[in-house]
């Protein structure tokens, strides 16, 4: 470090901010190397969230790129995941039924593909599906600002770019997750309950009315809502890869990359200790 | 270069009072990593006065304008921007403050998914809430008119020339009335053609809005069109400072370098 204290710069660009671009010294071995790297990563992540939400908390308040970003991650994302919770419903119906057929339960086949389904199987799909098309579009779209200068045109404009462009995005996404997951879980039952019916027929009602027998609120809401921790994770991660790019096209490249890989890799990490959280907390 | 430094401590001598310069930059230094960029450079810029930063490539002007707006931060050493001290302001802060300053960059960086209204009328629209939509629009057109671009409007940035987006980068940064406007590299890239023109444009509006301008360039028949005072800078040090005159009556051997060489 150069300069000690990080000016409070959209442009997170090290070599801007006074850090040192220099290689590490001789004597750090590659070990040391990453593991430096890794919790320099961490930290600058921590100074990047912390901008934004300071900013999000202040006005003014930009609630039309808001709208703009809710529309471009719930409407425009709504396709892809209602295919991807309908593939999984038909899955699902035919994996299940050949496993259950085996032990005689085939009774309790809209059960099983109906918790699946809203427990694991929707909110992880709708996460993936959407850390793909959303992480890569906010990912790309940043960087390209970046490497273009419009994010410092931006700041020279007297406009805050933690406000304007990363707050908006990351609260578009944790909006928008829990609402694509009931899109998405509806596909899948739905789905679900057409392959099923195909083999042995039972009306939507009978199905539905068998697959919640039991169910509460809490094997519905603490699955559909931890979709928000995804939009948390995949709008900060994309944000974050995209404003700190440097090198052009093979920046932009790399962001866009960078932002789908990591943002898919938290979100499983973050649903392994999500999931033994709501199993504490709410059964 | 012993003389460029006596020339410097010289220069100390009449420091600059900062209360009356509208830019004043004192004893700033920066470095990126073990790279020294800026070395003890203090300049002041007045109210109606432009200021032309020349020097080589890799000398330490464009980041001696983003210093000025706030975009990078000195290691040590004082910016003061109308009085105020932006070194250690938020960004919240320092958008007051920038407010009253316009920026042209080098590649004019437009915002490519928006037309050049939109580009032009984009600091309207986040600070000046009190203008209607057709008010904000006559403003759009006032300085459309104003850098000959009329017709541009519903233009997207990749539909028009570099010179244009240069035009249409200088009506944004003008957007807001500032008092002091930094433009780097206005003529960078263009036909001679252009950047004639470019250079025209910047001395009416300067006539015309009587702000404190500070240009960076490498292009000394630019500089010495639009430029009251120049500076030029060789490895982060103001080798000179002065009218055009005083740089043709230099002794210093890089100056005589950089006037034979331009």
């Amino acid at each position: 470090m150069n300069g000690g204290e990080l000016i409070p710069s959209a442009t997170m660009d090290p070599e801007i901010q006074g850090q040192s671009l220099s290689p590490p010294p001789a004597n750090v071995t590659p070990a040391k190397g990453l593991i430096i790297a890794f919790f320099e990563w961490f930290g600058n992540l921590g100074i990047f969230s912390w901008q934004v939400l300071k900013a999000a908390g202040t006005p003014p308040f930009e609630f039309r790129e808001l709208v703009r970003q809710l529309d471009d991650v719930g409407s425009k994302s709504l396709p892809l995941v209602g295919l991807a919770g309908a593939a999984i419903g038909v899955v699902l119906s035919m994996e299940v039924r050949s496993s259950m057929s085996r032990f005689g339960a085939t009774s309790l086949l809209p059960s099983a593909i109906v918790y699946s389904i809203i427990q694991e199987m929707g909110p992880t799909i709708t996460g993936l599906v959407v850390s793909g098309r959303v992480g890569a579009g906010i990912g790309a779209e940043l960087a390209s600002m970046k490497v273009t200068e419009q994010i410092d045109a931006m700041e020279a404009s007297a406009v805050n770019p933690f406000r304007l462009l990363a707050a908006t995005r990351i609260l578009a996404c944790i909006l928008m997750l829990p609402l694509l997951t009931l899109a998405a879980d509806a596909c899948g039952i739905m789905m679900g309950w057409i392959t099923q019916t195909l083999v042995a027929p039972i009306s939507l009602h009978q199905f539905i009315d068998s697959g919640f027998r039991g169910a509460t609120l809490n094997d519905f809401l603490p699955p559909t809502f931890k979709t928000a921790v995804f939009g948390l994770i995949i709008g900060l991660i994309a944000c974050y890869q995209g404003m700190r790019t440097r090198g052009g096209a093979e920046g932009v490249g790399r962001a866009a990359t960078n932002s789908v890989v990591l943002a898919s890799l938290f979100v499983i990490l973050a649903d392994v200790v999500l999931v033994k959280l709501i199993l504490v907390l709410f059964h | 270069m012993a003389s460029a430094f006596d020339l410097s401590i010289n220069r100390t001598e009449t420091e600059p009072a900062d209360q009356v310069c509208a830019v004043a930059v004192k004893n700033v230094h920066k470095a990126f990593g073990t790279r020294k960029i800026l070395d003890g450079v203090t300049l002041c810029v007045n109210r109606g006065e432009t200021l032309a930063v020349l020097g080589r490539s890799g000398t330490g002007k464009s980041v001696l304008t983003r210093m000025i707006i706030g975009l990078v931060k000195p290691d040590t050493g004082s910016v003061r921007i109308l009085g105020q001290e932006i070194a250690g302001m938020s960004l919240d802060q320092l958008g007051d403050v920038r407010k009253k300053m316009g920026f042209l960059f080098q590649h004019a960086a437009l915002y490519d998914s928006l037309t050049v209204g939109q580009n032009i009328a984009f600091p309207l629209v986040h600070h000046r809430s009190d203008l209607s939509k057709s008010d904000r629009s006559n403003r759009v057109n006032e300085l459309l008119v104003e850098v000959g671009l009329k017709d541009a409007v519903n233009k997207m940035p990749s539909d028009i020339s570099g010179g244009m987006q240069k035009r249409v980068g200088l009506a944004r940064a003008l957007a807001l009335d500032p008092q002091i406007l930094l433009l780097d590299e206005p003529t960078a890239g263009l036909d001679p053609i252009s950047s004639g023109e470019i250079d025209e444009l910047v001395l009416k509006l300067q006539s015309e809005h009587q702000m404190a301008s500070v240009v960076v360039t490498h292009d000394l028949h630019s500089a010495r069109t639009i430029a009251t005072r120049l500076a030029l800078l060789d490895r982060g040090r103001v080798v000179i400072e002065g009218t055009f005159t005083d740089l043709e009556q230099s002794d210093i051997a890089l100056v005589k370098q950089f006037l034979k060489q331009s």
